[in-house]
Parts: C-alpha cells; sequence; structure tokens
C-alpha cells in the first residue's frame, strides 16, 4: 500500500513540477550521504525523493517534524509509511528522543537521510534561514558520511504557505559537491559554510543574463 | 477510434520511410567521425525527437479527434507550465494561474472536442482575458499588475489558444474531403518541421548573412530563403492528401513557413528577455516542449482561419 501511494505522490510531483535533478557537484551513485536542502515547502523532500534514482531512493529516509507528521492519521501514513520518515520532536522543552541521536541512529541502519537545517519552512522572503546545529552535531557523530547540499528550486512558488492547489510550475533539484567537517573546524564556522554551499546553487544568485550570452 | 484513412497510412509510411533513412545517416556518420562532433551528435539527438513525435502524433492521429484533442491538451499543459515558470507572477496570482491551468484550459479543450467554435474562438481573448484580471485584483497586489496580468494573458494565448487550434482544423467540414481532416493536421506540421529542417541544412550548406544576430545567431538569410522555399515546394508535393490544388498548397505552406519563422523569432526575444537559453528540460538537451512547439503556435491558428475561410462549410 505504501508502495503505491509512494508512486501515485511521485507521479503527481512529476506532473506538477516536471522536477529534474541536477547532479553538478556529486555523481548520482550509491554511497550513503546526508542530503541538507532549503525548507520552503512540506513537499521538499518529496522532490529530492523524486530525483534520486529508485535503488538509492529506497535507501533515503527525510527527517520531519514529529508534531506536523504525527498529526492526523493520513499526514502519519504519508509520513511513516509511505516515506519511511525519521520523526523527531521538534520542541526542545518537553522531548523525550534526542533528534540527532535518532538521525545517527537512522545512519546505522545504512540509510542515507534528508535534513533541513533551517528547521522549519522558510517564510522569511530570505533566500535561507540561519541554519540549526544538528546539522553539524549530525557531521561530528558521522564525520565519515558526506554531506550533500540540494538547492530546490521553484517549490515554493508552486505552493505557496497557506493555498491548497498547486500551481504546475518546473522545479529542480541541483546537487553541490559534499562537504565535511573540516579538523578543528568550529560550530559556527562548518555552518557558514555548509550554508555558503547550499547558496551557491541557488539559480537566482547566478545571474540569469549571464546564461544568455 | 476510427480506421485511419489509406491516405494517413501512406502519409505515416512516409515520414517512418524518411525517419529510418535519416536514422541510418546519423548512425553512419557518428562512426565516421573519429572523434565526438556537436553537430552529428546533435542531428542524431534530433532524429531521436522527431521519433518520439512522430510515434506520439501518429498514434494520436489514428485514435482521430478524441486522441489529437487529449495529445494537444497535454502539450498546452507542458507548454504552459514552462511559459508559467519563466514569469513574474507571484504569490497574488496564485488563483488566476490555478483558473488558467485547471479551468481555462480544460474548457478550452472540450469546446475544440465538441467543436462549438463560436465559443473556443473567443473564449480566451474574450472570457480568459477578462476574468483573470478581476481575479487577480481580489487579492490587492498592484505591484507590476500591468505586466503580471500581461504574462498570464499571453501564455494562455501562446502555450493554449494557439496550439488548441491544431486540434480545432478537425472541425472544419470542408465538402468532398469529409472524414479526412487529420490529414490537414499532418500537412501543417510536416510543412512546419519540413521548413525547420530545411533551413537548418541550408543555414549549414550556405549560411552567411545572419537574419537576426541578436535573437537567433544560427539565422541567417541564406537559409531562411532557402528553407522557405524548399520547403513551401515539399507543401506543394504533399497537396495530394489536402483538399487543395497544388498551387493552393504552395501558398499555404509558404504563410505557414512564414509564420512559422517569425513565431519562432518572438518566442526567441521572450527566451532573451527573461535570460534563458532553453524553454524547458523535457529531455537533456532538447530545450522544452515550447522549443518544440514555436513555430506550429504561431502557424496553426492562421493556417485555421485561412482554411475556414476558403474552405470550409462551418
Amino acid at each position: 500500500m505504501g508502495r503505491i501511494v509512494g508512486f501515485a505522490i511521485l507521479l503527481f510531483a512529476r506532473f506538477i513540477t516536471a522536477v529534474r535533478g541536477r547532479w553538478e557537484g556529486i555523481a548520482p551513485v550509491d554511497g550513503q550521504r546526508i542530503y541538507f536542502a532549503n525548507h520552503a515547502s512540506h513537499g521538499d523532500f518529496i522532490l529530492i525523493w523524486t530525483v534520486l534514482p529508485p535503488r538509492m531512493r529506497r535507501r533515503t529516509q527525510p527527517v520531519a517534524g514529529a508534531d506536523y507528521w504525527l498529526k492526523t492519521p493520513m499526514r502519519r501514513f504519508i509520513g511513516r509509511d509511505v516515506f519511511n520518515a525519521v520523526l523527531i520532536d521538534r520542541e526542545r522543552e518537553n522531548r523525550t528522543a534526542d533528534p540527532v541521536a535518532q538521525m545517527i541512529e537512522a545512519l546505522d541502519t545504512g540509510s542515507s537521510l534528508i535534513v533541513f537545517p533551517e528547521g522549519t519552512r522558510n517564510q522569511t522572503g530570505q533566500p535561507l534561514q540561519p541554519f540549526k546545529s544538528g546539522l553539524y552535531h549530525l557531521a561530528k557523530g558521522r564525520p565519515d558520511v558526506d554531506l550533500v547540499p540540494a538547492w530546490i528550486d521553484n517549490l515554493n512558488r508552486v505552493m505557496p504557505k497557506g493555498e491548497f492547489v498547486p500551481i504546475p510550475l518546473i522545479c529542480t533539484v541541483t546537487f553541490g559537491a559534499p562537504l565535511r567537517v573540516a579538523e578543528g573546524e568550529t560550530k559556527q564556522d562548518f555552518l557558514d559554510r555548509a550554508q555558503a554551499a547550499l547558496l551557491a546553487l541557488s539559480p537566482k544568485v547566478i545571474a540569469p543574463k549571464a546564461i544568455a550570452s | 477510434m476510427s480506421f485511419p484513412s489509406s491516405d494517413l497510412v501512406t502519409v505515416l509510411a512516409g515520414i517512418v520511410v524518411v525517419l529510418i533513412v535519416a536514422s541510418v545517416i546519423g548512425y553512419a556518420l557518428q562512426r565516421a567521425s573519429s572523434e565526438p562532433n556537436a553537430v552529428i551528435e546533435n542531428l542524431n539527438d534530433r532524429i531521436q525527437a522527431w521519433w518520439i513525435m512522430v510515434v506520439l502524433m501518429g498514434l494520436a492521429l489514428i485514435g482521430g479527434k478524441t486522441g489529437v484533442t487529449v495529445l494537444l491538451g497535454f502539450c498546452s499543459f507542458a507548454a504552459l507550465r514552462e511559459f508559467a515558470t519563466l514569469t513574474d507572477t507571484r504569490r497574488a496570482d496564485h488563483w488566476a494561474l490555478a483558473a488558467a491551468f485547471f479551468v481555462v484550459l480544460p474548457v478550452q479543450y472540450y469546446l475544440i472536442w465538441i467543436s462549438w467554435y463560436g465559443l473556443y474562438s473567443i473564449f480566451i481573448p474574450v472570457y480568459a482575458f477578462l476574468l483573470l484580471p478581476i481575479i487577480a485584483v481580489l487579492r490587492g497586489d498592484t505591484d507590476k499588475f500591468l505586466v503580471r496580468v500581461a504574462e498570464v494573458q499571453w501564455a494562455l494565448m501562446i502555450c493554449v489558444f494557439c496550439v488548441s487550434h491544431v486540434p480545432a482544423l478537425l472541425s472544419l467540414e470542408i465538402p468532398g474531403y469529409e472524414g479526412r481532416n487529420v490529414l490537414l493536421i499532418a500537412f501543417l506540421v510536416i510543412v512546419v518541421q519540413m521548413s525547420d529542417v530545411l533551413q537548418y541544412v541550408w543555414g549549414k550548406l550556405l549560411g552567411r548573412t545572419k537574419i537576426a544576430p541578436k535573437l537567433s545567431p544560427s539565422k541567417t538569410v541564406e537559409g531562411f530563403v532557402g528553407g522557405a522555399l524548399s520547403a513551401t515546394a515539399v507543401g506543394a508535393g504533399l497537396g495530394w492528401m489536402t483538399p487543395f490544388t497544388p498551387w493552393q498548397a504552395a501558398l499555404l505552406s509558404f504563410v505557414i513557413v512564414l509564420m512559422g519563422f517569425f513565431g519562432g523569432l518572438v518566442m526567441s526575444a521572450i527566451k532573451r528577455d527573461r535570460g534563458v537559453k532553453d524553454w524547458g528540460n523535457l529531455i537533456a538537451g532538447h530545450g522544452g516542449f515550447i522549443d518544440r512547439l514555436d513555430s506550429v503556435i504561431f502557424s496553426a491558428p492562421i493556417f485555421f482561419h485561412v482554411v475556414r475561410y476558403f474552405w470550409s462549410a462551418v
């Protein structure tokens, strides 16, 4: 059942966004990875999932907020059964499990992860919000896993917050060169570097007029 | 599904033969060149794209009115998706765009399917053009309002209204030509495609003088003249599959070729304005749907109305 629904969601995502993966800094080959992406919509991990080759898709788990994905039976089904998400508790005060520990546990089963280091969906009008420190702790926890920046473009226009009808627009997911925490790198330095690496993949940063010439 | 007429079978078989010859030549060229050659690779990519187009178009033509209407409806959808991606539309246009995709497009193709000429010929330029700005204005965002409204209107005009005139050819009633209207579509598409190919070939052989260096550096006067004249000759030679005499077929072909050429220039200008090389990324290196459709977009409505005025009973 989960598989069929997963296939239907994938087909729908392609119909609406004709999404294409652009593997610029890394090839779509096997290997454990942590994909970190910008977060503008609940559909973000679906797009990354769609552009991954099927073999890799089956071994990739998105990391998502339990508060959202456990709220209704429908979301619970999609989050758990279809996407096999690692559901983490985002409320610092009364959580029982440590999110970083949960993610490391998932990595140790051999899965790749999709994480959104901004923490919540970006509605600020800025290209990226400051990264949460979880990405650093995750990278420190499993230093031999590549962190791959993945820029999702245009999905925020497809379905802005509060709208429920998606507009068909072409989206792309651009994968950049992998990075790891350097020797002696501080938390803030690493987060800044990761953020810059992700932002550099945004097509809006490359002046669009330059492409034509 | 209707039984395809023998003429249609002849046309499709002819196209398949031409494509087989083209594929063999492309393969031989690739084998013969010692190092990878961009021109040959591009040629083979194009031949491959034509195979896909011919198979889809052939299936649609055999499927009759429903098949053609559904296929072109999907083409419109994909084209509109590409066009909308490059516009400046924003949050406040969300409902206008949703209406364009999920109301205007299906309604236009439904009207074509039921052959309601009186409504499908004005549905977009009158009703959609007035309704969509009303939907947009209700959101209250006036910044760049005229630009945004014009973009949505143009997107609909180019991607839906113009393209829908291809299946509309099936609703014409030409005395003595009953049941063979799909051949008009085949005629239009073959002439447009041959014009593109022959302009490319003549341009490669003789091209010296650039015709529009700012817009389309690969287009040359020699390529255009040679391509237009030879495509017109091809059109005249295809007169047997149409209700036209060879001279009429030649004249109509010339109109199709001219509109296709200038349509290509207009679409290039839009791409330049938006700072992109291709409309989309349908298949790697092939550009998008609009890149493949641009010449048909401009010629289809004109061809439709000329044929309707001079030949059709309705």
